[in-house]
């Protein structure tokens, strides 16, 4: 029950309970997974029916055996044994096809099921407004898309075995009733105790699993953060205290492993007791049965082979049931990730913006990201094609909200107010004709693992090297590309660690510029570079910003100076806009925070 | 063969436990290689019995007990033997894992800049679990497995030494091709595991620039990267796999074609009154025995080739010598004056040009030190060099009139606190944070510490105050905020030599003066050395350093190099004066404003 009830949150034996309430089999996962399984019905048939015979001729082995021994040699029949070795022969050749048949079609058709899971989780996230970002951690997507669709993975290989040893397991058992019943029934006889056994130390093993993975992981966090921090680690002189907590996470987790190694190892002397156990009664029994003529040697023989074969499959389905229900819950997790709606979608009849002019207007805009909190107060605010406008303000004023309200990240409610580019309502485009005329350039310069290239024609594939190379050139970040190992075909690991932060942010400037946008953004995109670099783009900026409306959010006075208007925030309302001398004619908090700073500098200069 | 050696080294360390293993394998094999020839006797004497027409129940009964007893036995051997092993696997890896952890945590910044977190992760999970699956399969396993094997053949040889030797024919054929098909599975999955990586790249990047994803409307060429990437995975692993099926299903058909042949020969030799039915059926039940270590071999081979593989790895990392290793001779530094000197010094990474060029400074004791200069001009380097996170490659740098690679790292570093930008927090509490330089601090030298810092406030202000833990699962801290926990941290230390990063970042008026504030105070009374940007801790120095190409080109106060005209002047007037933010002192915050950034 409380499996499907969705997860415990933000504890950090999270793990621990998905383990202990999952369910074997859930309809409503299997029901889920059917669409994805369906495609490959071909494929999945041809799977059962190899497996099918597979079993079929694994339960052939003793029988085979048998008649070769009570048929033949008991009757001192060369040729005959030779008939049957040759469908011994025969048999082994149907089995290793089978058996290498049903294995790449499950395969094949497990990969088409993965793939598709995957493509449809990308895809899904894809859809998801910025809303869902801010409040779900990559980590845990992540976690989806790799550790539950590896889990199902697993889940496609277990439930093949356990599909294989149902059907072998059977087999056996008919067979040895139909060989003879009393035999068959004596060597079941042990089976339950076998069940009993294993229901009784399950739940004290995944206890002890479940125990021994949550110290693993101490163990590899508190490694994890040792290495991230070594610097800090260094400086402080930390090595000997750390190594002695360390140790103590180690011993903790040996000792968990020991005790699960030990619980997992208490059970085989049943289960190697038990087999010989059952062989012992069906040699004793059946020799009793020798008078009379119920019995013959090849039939002990096939009885004792059946015996060891059988046992395999039991012990196999107590470990494939903790996999079944560990793929149930993950199972759960993926289709729950893949029910979140998507929340902002564009509206039925949503038009393709056409190629716009850069107006940009607020009407009465108030917004807020938790109900009843606004961040933006009836904020008004009307931008010419071709601006500069420069947006400042205190944190916490709004500057941010209101470049991610024109950039479309969040939609305002209808009724309160309304964003228009071109005097079309933002809401009433399609999302993709909207952002494909504007551009971005983030405070944190995020670039993607691939060449410089790449990262600069991004989403613009078929942009030509001459215009990528001006663009570069343009931003100031032509040179210093031109120095890397391979140029323009350098490879950025890791988002470019390999690069200074200025310098990913010029290439993000550069990709900025190749997309030709008609309104850009610049959302405190220089704060993070060093004053020397800054200076280069500043420069850069003057050409780039022609023909294009920019909206700039700075704190810094000579990025903010130059712009045709400014607009000055406080608490998510609007308190002053004008030029930079109109402000400062105005009199109003801009001039005197431009006096005070200047005042500040004179006394630096002086005292 | 070197790297195998030094792996069974390690398990020499626990000789208790790795004879207990052995001795657990020799009962264990005993017991199990004797069940078939028990089996076999069974059925001869109901061979018997079916031919003279008697049931004899007392023999029949005395061996079916004691294949029952031998069951039971072997059941005791099989679980010592898998604890043992297990145990030992546990063993070897626990020391491995200190011995990981401590090395690395003393290698010096030189190598932790050559590897990433991610690699040396992986070396620590994966690699140290694949030396984990080493000792339980190649150390204690396999000896139980050739010792089977052994047993085995030699008993079906003295059984009927023609038999025994076809069944064992096809045997060491088999056992080659598994092992050739096995380590080419393993290429395979090291590639998928490769196409692997990148394809959670691309999901992970995709996520974390949710922004940039959007802002560029870029949602069809994300999926387009992904749907080529998600492609070949899934056929890199179904070329895996189809190999893995093709091992799998060969070794059985081996098998049941040995199976096969011994029915046959051992049939006629039966017919031909050569061999007991009870010994044709031992051979059968010997066959069964050798099943197990049969499949095992391919396993055995692919996981010795990982080992081998991942014990380079781990070895490369354990004998990685740091580049700033400490000299047998080295003297216990006392607590100094703070008369920091560079005597010509040289330095340059790994080979690369160099970073700073004949860098003679003198700075005494309480002196600050500002220094300025393009990125890549040697700031950072200078500051790294101070508590010898790196070795100078040429010159000396001295404190208090000492070498500094004649000191011990430890008493070198207790004398210099600090500060950095990027902050690195650990989960642990505020408190616990604070004192992480100090672990016997008392709480309220902590308490003390974090209000020099100007931090104690937002502390006080969180419900559970300097227990709030932090970290990855933790609250988290804004930048500003950070920042003033690592001076707290260098507080707390009290060195006489302090090294400030104070690097722009953005950070909001309030925050901003406040951090200045924290920084001037714990400036107080040291030697201290600031990477500067903000024009208020530069002036404020009493030696401006100006740096570029790693080279001193200007040095003075504030006011002399204003003067001068030169560098500073330039740089003065093109960044730092319009650097200074406007919206630096809100003359009347709104309160709401100052709510805010409490929260």
């Amino acid at each position: 029950m409380m499996g499907s009830m969705g997860r415990p949150q933000g504890t950090s034996v999270e793990g621990l309970q998905e383990e202990v309430f999952g369910h074997a089999v859930d309809p409503k996962v299997i029901q889920r997974m059917l669409p994805y399984i369906l495609p490959e019905k071909r494929l999945m048939a041809i799977a059962i029916a190899a497996m099918l015979v597979f079993a079929a001729t694994q339960v052939a082995v003793p029988w085979l055996v048998k008649l070769g021994i009570d048929q033949y040699i008991a009757d001192n029949d060369k040729g005959g044994l030779l008939i049957i070795v040759g469908l011994f022969f025969g048999n082994a050749v149907i089995n290793w096809i089978a058996l290498y048949v049903q294995d790449i079609t499950i395969t094949k058709a497990g990969q088409g099921v993965l793939l598709a899971l995957r493509r449809d989780m990308f895809s899904h996230m894809q859809k998801q407004s910025l809303r869902f970002f801010d409040k779900t951690e990559v980590g845990r997507i992540m976690s989806r898309v790799q550790g539950d669709v590896w889990q199902l993975q697993e889940f496609m290989s277990t439930i093949v075995m356990t599909l294989g040893d149902f059907l072998s397991l059977g087999g056996i058992i008919i067979v040895m009733l139909l060989l003879n019943v009393q035999l068959g029934l004596i060597s079941l006889a042990v089976v339950p105790l076998l069940i009993i056994t294993m229901v009784v130390w399950q739940p004290f093993a995944k206890k002890s699993f479940v125990r021994a993975r949550t110290t693993i992981s101490v163990v590899n966090a508190s490694l994890n953060e040792n290495i991230s921090g070594v610097r800090v680690v260094q400086a402080m002189n930390r090595q000997d205290e750390n190594l002695r907590q360390f140790d103590a996470k180690n011993h903790d987790n040996l000792d968990s492993f020991l005790s699960a190694g030990k619980l997992s190892a208490a059970v085989l002397p049943m289960v190697d007791f038990l087999p010989a156990a059952s062989i012992g009664l069906v040699l004793y029994f059946g020799a009793s049965m020798v008078t009379n003529s119920a019995i013959e040697i090849g039939l002990l023989i096939a009885f004792i082979m059946y015996i060891q074969r059988f046992f395999d499959p039991i012990r196999n389905l107590t470990m494939q049931y903790t996999q079944l229900q560990r793929a149930m819950a993950s199972g759960t997790r993926i289709f729950e990730t893949l029910d979140v709606e998507p929340d902002m979608v564009d509206a039925p009849g949503a038009i393709e913006l056409p190629p716009i002019k850069g107006a940009v207007e607020l009407r009465d805009v108030s917004f807020a990201y938790k109900p009843g909190e606004d961040v933006t107060k009836n904020l008004n605010l009307r931008i010419e094609p071709g601006q500069a406008v420069a947006i400042v303000g205190p944190t916490g004023a709004g500057k941010t909200t209101l470049v991610s309200l024109i950039a479309r990240f969040y939609d305002v409610e209808r009724g309160r107010g309304a964003v228009l580019v071109d005097g079309h309502d933002v809401r009433d485009v399609t999302r993709t004709s909207l952002a494909s005329q504007m551009s971005m350039v983030l405070q944190e310069p995020f670039l993607f693992s691939g060449s410089v290239r790449e990262n600069i024609k991004y989403n613009h594939g078929d942009v030509s090297d001459t215009h990528m190379i001006e663009a570069a050139e343009a931003v100031g970040a032509h040179g210093f590309i031109e120095k890397l190992e391979n140029g323009y075909d350098t490879y950025l690991e890791e988002r470019g660690v390999n690069l200074s932060v200025g310098q990913r942010q010029l290439i993000s400037f550069a990709r900025a510029i190749v997309a030709d946008p008609k309104i850009l953004i610049l959302d405190e995109a220089t704060a993070n570079i060093d004053s020397h670099t800054e200076a280069q783009i500043q420069a850069a900026l003057q050409t780039l910003l022609k023909g294009r409306t920019a909206i700039v959010i700075a704190h810094r006075l000579s990025t903010i100076r130059g712009a045709d208007k400014i607009v000055v925030l406080n608490l998510g309302e609007l308190i002053e806009e004008g030029t930079h001398d109109e402000l400062l004619d105005r009199d109003g908090l801009y001039a005197h925070l431009c006096h005070m700073n200047y005042a500040a500098l004179e006394e630096v200069m002086t005292g | 063969m070197q790297v195998f050696l030094r792996i069974l080294r390690f398990n020499l360390n626990h000789k208790r436990r790795l004879a207990a293993a052995y001795l657990f394998i020799v009962g264990g094999t005993a017991a199990y290689v004797l069940l078939p020839s028990l089996f076999g006797e069974a059925i001869d004497q109901i061979a018997l019995m079916i031919e003279t027409g008697e049931v004899s129940n007392s023999a029949i009964l005395g061996t079916s007990l004691l294949i029952l007893v031998l069951g039971a036995v072997r059941g005791v051997f099989s679980f010592g033997q898998t604890y043992m092993g297990e145990s030992l696997g546990q063993h070897v890896v626990y020391d491995l894992r200190n011995s990981f952890y401590d090395h690395v945590q003393h290698l010096g910044f030189g190598f932790h800049d050559r590897e990433h977190t991610g690699n040396l992760m992986s070396k620590a999970i994966t690699d140290v679990e694949a030396i984990r699956m080493f000792v339980n399969l190649v150390v204690v396993r396999t000896p139980y497995f050739i010792g089977l094997l052994v047993v085995v053949s030699i008993l079906m040889i003295r059984l009927n030494w023609q038999l025994g030797l076809i069944s064992l024919a096809l045997m060491p054929f088999a056992m080659t091709v598994a092992s050739v098909v096995r380590l080419r599975m393993r290429d395979a999955w090291l590639e998928v595991q490769k196409k692997f990586a990148v394809l959670n790249t691309v999901l992970q990047e995709n996520l974390t620039g949710a922004r940039v994803v959007k802002a560029f409307a870029s949602t069809d060429y994300e999926e387009e990267k992904f749907r080529v990437h998600n492609q070949a995975v899934a056929d890199d692993m179904y070329r895996a796999m189809k190999l893995s099926a093709l091992n799998s299903s060969f070794v059985l058909f081996v098998f049941l074609m040995t199976l096969g042949i011994v029915l046959l020969f051992g049939g006629i030799r039966v017919i031909d009154g050569q061999l007991t039915p009870g010994e044709l059926a031992q051979f059968i039940f010997y066959l069964q025995i050798l099943a197990q270590p049969f499949r095992m071999v391919g396993f055995i081979v692919n996981n010795l080739a990982r080992a081998m593989s991942a014990g380079t790895r781990l070895f490369e990392v354990l004998d990685a010598e740091s580049p700033v290793a400490e000299r047998a001779d080295a003297i216990e530094m006392p607590r100094a004056t703070g008369h920091v000197r560079f005597e010509h010094v040289h330095f340059e990474y790994r080979h690369e040009s160099r970073v700073l060029r004949d860098l003679d400074l003198d700075v005494p004791a309480g002196r600050i030190i500002a220094l300025l200069g393009p990125p890549g001009s040697g700031k950072s380097t200078i500051a790294n060099l101070i508590p010898r996170f790196y070795d100078v490659t040429d010159g000396a740098l001295t404190i208090d009139g000492t070498d500094v690679r004649d000191m011990t790292l430890a008493s070198l570093r207790r004398n210099i606190g600090i500060v950095q930008q990027d902050v690195f927090l650990f989960t642990d509490t505020i408190a616990g944070n604070i004192a992480y330089g100090k672990p016997d601090a008392s709480r309220e030298s902590i308490i003390e510490a974090a209000k020099v810092a100007r931090l104690h406030e937002h502390i006080e202000s969180l419900p559970e105050g300097y227990e709030t833990v932090l970290g990855e699962r933790g609250v988290t801290l804004s930048g500003g905020q950070r920042q003033r926990l690592s001076i707290a941290r260098a507080v707390l230390l009290d060195p006489p030599i302090l090294v400030l990063d104070d690097s722009t970042s953005s950070v909001d008026a309030r925050t901003e003066s406040e951090i200045r504030e924290a920084m001037e105070r714990v400036m107080e009374g040291r030697t201290t050395f600031i990477i500067a940007h903000r024009l208020s801790t530069v002036h404020k120095a009493d030696t401006i350093i100006v740096l570029t190409d790693g080279r001193i080109v200007e040095q003075g106060n504030h006011q002399e190099l204003l003067k001068r005209g030169g560098m500073y002047r330039e740089i003065y007037d093109l960044q730092l004066r319009p650097q200074e933010d406007v919206m630096m002192e809100f003359d009347v915050p709104p309160p709401a404003v100052a709510g805010r950034a409490a929260s």
